[in-house]
C-alpha cells in the first residue's frame, strides 16, 4: 500500500463508568489507503464506535481519556493538532459520517433543506478556510448558497431521491428508513471529503433495502475515490462492500487482511469463531464458548485468551504484534492456524 | 403439502386482522390490513419459520394466532378447538398451552423483583402447586436453560444480557407450553451470540417438545433452525412450503428478490446483480390486485386487476400469476 490516507497507532482510549475504568481501546492500529473501503468487524462493545468516534474526535469529553497514540490524517496527528483548525479543515469536511441510525439522526422539526444548507454554511467544499470558530452572526453568501443548492440537488439524483427539489421541502417523517438513510449519504458526500466513515449504516435496514444501499454507497464511493471505513457487526455486509476487513475483539485489533484473503484464509483463532457461527443452510451452528471480557478488568495479555483453544503462557502475559502473514494480511496471534476455514471450530 | 399428515396442532384459517386509522377527531377514516386473509397449519413438534420485511405482519399473525389481538375473522385452531371466540374464562385456560417469546425476553422482567420471584409468577397464577412443588418445577426449567441456582436470590441487573435471556425463556417455560411464536429472537445479536441463542432454543425443544413458530426478517436463521416455511408480504402469504424447495428454486419474485439480497460471504458481491427497486408501499394503501406488482420485474395487467391465490406448484403454494 502507498502512503495511508489515515493512519491510527497504538490508541489507548479509556472510558470512566460506575465501575471503574474501563479500557476500551487497547493499543489499536488501523490503515486506510486512498480509495479504499475497509471494513471493522467485531461484536457490540469491541470498541468499533469508539474507534470511529476517536478518528473523528467526537468522544464524550467527560467521560472518554485518550490515553496515548496518534491518529494521522495526511501526516497530521488529529490528536495533537488545534482543536478549531481540525473542526474548520477536517471533521465534516475530510472526514465525514453517515450514522446508524437514520431515523434518530435528523431534527424531526426543521425541514430537511434547513438542515442540509445548515451543514453547507459550514462544511461545503466552496466554504473558505482558516475563519476560525462559527459563529451564529456569519452570513451565508448568496452566491455561495446558488452553488450548494446546485451542488445538493446534484448529489440527491446520484443518491435516486426521486424529485429532488419537492423532497428537500419535506420534513423527515415524510421519508422513509431507507430514504433517510440515503439522505445520510447524500449529506456525507456533498463536503466532498477523503474519507467517510460509516458507521453500521446498514443495521437498522430491511435486507431489500439494504442490498440497494450497499450497491448505492460503493458505487458512489468508487466513482469518487472516496475512502470509506464501515464498521459493522455482520460478515456479510463486510463481504458485500470492503475491499480489505479488520477485525477487532474487546478493543484489540487481532486481524486485518483483503476481502477475500479473508474469507478464504482466516488465521486468528477468534476470526475464525467468528466466521463458524454464521448459521450454515445446513443447520449446523457452532457457537464461541465463554463471553465477552469486562473492560473494566479485561484479561491480560491477548484479550481473547480465556475464550481460545490455542492459549498458552506468552498469551496470558503479553499482547501480541501484528505479524505479516502474507501481503497485507497481519495478524496479532502466537498461534495463527494455517488450516482451512471451519476445520478447528 | 409436504408436511406430515398428522393432526395439526395450530391450524389457522382465513385469518383477518385490521387496525382502525383514526383521524385526529377520534373517526375512524379507514382500516390497516395489516394481516389479510392468513391460512397456515402447524405440525406437533416442528419449527415453522415466517419471514418478511419489517411491517409485513409477521408480528401482528404471531399475536393474533395466540390471542394477545383477537381476530377481526377467520378462525384458529388449537388441538382441534377453535379459540379464536372462545369466552374470556375459557380462553385463559389455553393461554398456558401459547406463549409468545418476545425480541428480547430478559427485558420483560421486572427489575424490583429477583429471579425467584419471577419465575413463580406463572406458576401461582395459572398452577394450584404448592410452593414445594413450584420450587421443584422452578429448579428444573432453570437447569434447563442452563442456569446455576445461586441466580434465583439475584435481581436481573446482577445478571449479563445473556443470562436475562435465559431467565425470561424460563419464565416461559415454567408452564410448559405446547406452542412457543419466536418473535426475531435474534435481531440485533452478534453472529457468536446468536449462534448460542438458537442452540438453546433447539437443545430446548427437544427437552420439552416444544413447537415453534420462528419469525424473522433473517434468512440464514430461518433456513438454519426451520423445515417449512411461510413468506409474508404485505398482510399476504406469497409462498409456503418445504424450505429446501423454497431456498432452492423460489418461485414467487418477492421470495427471489429476498433471497437475492442475503449477502453470500465467499461468493461473488450479490448486491451487484441487486435488482428490486423502491421500498414496500405504505400498508394503509395496499395495491389492487397482486400487492408485489408495484415492485415486480414481472407486472402485468392482469396483476392489477386480480389477486393471485396460493397454488400448489413443487411442493410448495405460492401465489403468482406467472410463477
Amino acid at each position: 500500500m502507498s502512503e495511508p490516507l489515515l493512519s491510527v497507532r497504538g490508541l489507548h482510549v479509556d472510558f470512566v463508568t460506575d465501575r471503574g475504568v474501563a479500557l476500551v481501546l487497547d493499543g489499536v492500529n488501523l490503515d486506510i489507503g486512498p480509495g479504499e473501503v475497509v471494513g471493522l468487524v467485531g461484536e457490540s462493545g469491541c470498541g468499533k464506535t469508539t474507534l470511529a468516534r476517536a478518528i473523528l474526535g467526537i468522544l464524550p469529553p467527560g467521560a472518554a481519556r485518550i490515553r496515548g497514540g496518534e491518529v494521522r490524517y495526511r501526516g497530521q496527528d488529529l490528536l495533537r493538532a488545534d482543536p478549531i483548525a481540525v473542526n474548520d479543515r477536517v471533521r465534516g469536511r475530510g472526514i465525514t459520517f453517515i450514522p446508524q441510525d437514520p431515523f434518530t439522526s435528523f431534527s424531526p422539526v426543521f425541514p430537511v433543506q434547513t438542515q442540509i444548507m445548515d451543514l453547507m454554511k459550514w462544511k461545503s467544499p466552496r466554504a473558505g478556510n482558516g475563519d476560525g470558530a462559527p459563529s451564529p452572526f456569519r452570513r451565508y453568501p448568496r452566491e455561495r448558497y446558488r452553488a450548494d443548492r446546485e451542488a445538493v440537488l446534484d448529489t440527491l439524483r446520484a443518491v435516486q431521491i426521486p424529485e429532488p427539489a419537492r423532497a428537500l421541502r419535506r420534513l423527515p417523517h415524510e421519508f422513509s428508513g431507507g430514504q433517510r438513510q440515503r439522505l445520510m449519504i447524500a449529506m456525507a458526500l456533498l463536503p466532498r471529503p477523503d474519507l467517510i466513515i460509516a458507521d453500521e449504516p446498514t443495521t437498522a435496514l430491511d435486507v431489500t433495502i439494504q442490498a440497494q444501499i450497499l450497491r448505492l454507497l460503493r458505487t458512489l464511493v468508487k466513482e469518487r475515490g472516496v475512502s470509506v471505513l464501515f464498521t459493522t457487526h455482520d460478515l456479510g455486509t463486510a463481504h458485500e462492500i470492503c475491499d480489505r476487513i479488520v477485525v477487532m475483539y474487546a478493543g484489540q485489533e487481532v486481524e486485518a487482511a483483503p476481502t477475500a484473503a479473508f474469507f478464504s484464509h482466516p488465521a486468528h483463532p477468534y476470526t475464525r469463531r467468528l466466521l463458524a457461527s454464521v448459521p450454515t443452510p445446513d443447520g449446523e451452528i457452532r457457537d464461541i464458548p465463554g463471553e465477552v471480557p469486562s473492560l473494566v478488568e479485561p484479561p491480560a495479555g491477548c484479550r481473547f485468551h480465556p475464550r481460545c483453544d490455542y492459549a498458552s503462557a506468552e498469551c496470558r502475559s503479553a499482547r501480541p504484534a501484528p505479524r505479516m502473514r502474507a501481503a497485507a494480511h497481519a495478524v496479532s496471534c502466537y498461534h495463527p492456524v494455517d488450516a482451512p476455514p471451519g476445520s478447528d471450530a | 403439502m409436504s408436511a406430515p399428515s398428522s393432526a395439526p396442532l395450530l391450524e389457522i384459517v382465513d385469518l383477518v386482522r385490521y387496525f382502525p386509522l383514526r383521524n385526529a377527531f377520534g373517526r375512524r377514516t379507514a382500516w390497516l390490513r395489516a394481516v389479510d386473509g392468513v391460512s397456515l397449519s402447524v405440525q406437533p413438534g416442528e419449527t415453522l419459520g415466517l419471514v418478511g420485511e419489517s411491517g409485513c405482519g409477521k408480528s401482528t399473525l404471531g399475536k393474533t394466532a395466540i390471542g394477545i389481538y383477537t381476530p377481526t375473522a377467520g378462525d384458529i385452531w388449537f388441538a382441534g378447538r377453535e379459540i379464536g371466540r372462545l369466552p374470556p374464562r375459557e380462553r385463559r385456560r389455553v393461554a398456558r398451552d401459547l406463549q409468545y417469546v418476545y425480541q428480547d425476553p430478559g427485558a420483560s422482567l421486572d427489575p424490583r423483583w429477583k429471579i425467584v420471584h419471577s419465575l413463580h409468577e406463572p406458576l401461582k397464577i395459572h398452577t394450584r402447586l404448592s410452593r414445594t412443588e413450584r420450587a421443584r418445577e422452578v429448579g428444573a426449567i432453570l437447569s434447563a436453560v442452563g442456569l446455576p441456582d445461586a441466580h434465583l436470590d439475584l435481581y436481573p441487573h446482577e445478571l449479563s444480557g445473556g443470562q436475562q435471556r435465559r431467565v425470561g425463556l424460563a419464565r416461559i417455560l415454567t408452564l410448559r407450553p405446547r406452542l412457543v411464536i419466536l418473535d426475531e429472537p435474534t435481531s440485533g445479536l452478534d453472529v457468536s451470540v446468536q449462534a448460542s441463542v438458537l442452540k438453546l432454543f433447539r437443545g430446548l425443544q427437544e427437552t420439552f417438545a416444544l413447537t415453534y413458530v420462528f419469525i424473522s426478517h433473517d434468512l440464514s436463521v430461518i433456513r438454519a433452525m426451520c423445515a417449512r416455511i411461510a413468506v409474508m408480504y404485505l398482510g399476504k402469504i406469497v409462498e409456503h412450503g418445504d424450505k429446501t424447495a423454497i431456498f432452492e428454486e423460489p418461485r414467487h419474485p418477492y421470495t427471489q428478490s429476498l433471497l437475492a439480497a442475503v449477502p453470500r460471504i465467499g461468493g461473488r458481491r450479490v448486491t451487484l446483480d441487486f435488482a428490486l427497486q423502491g421500498e414496500p408501499p405504505d400498508p394503509r394503501a395496499v395495491p389492487s390486485g397482486c400487492r408485489f406488482r408495484t415492485r415486480c420485474p414481472l407486472a402485468q395487467d392482469v396483476c392489477a386487476a386480480e389477486e393471485p391465490a396460493l397454488r400448489e406448484l413443487d411442493g410448495r403454494r405460492v401465489a403468482c400469476h406467472f410463477a
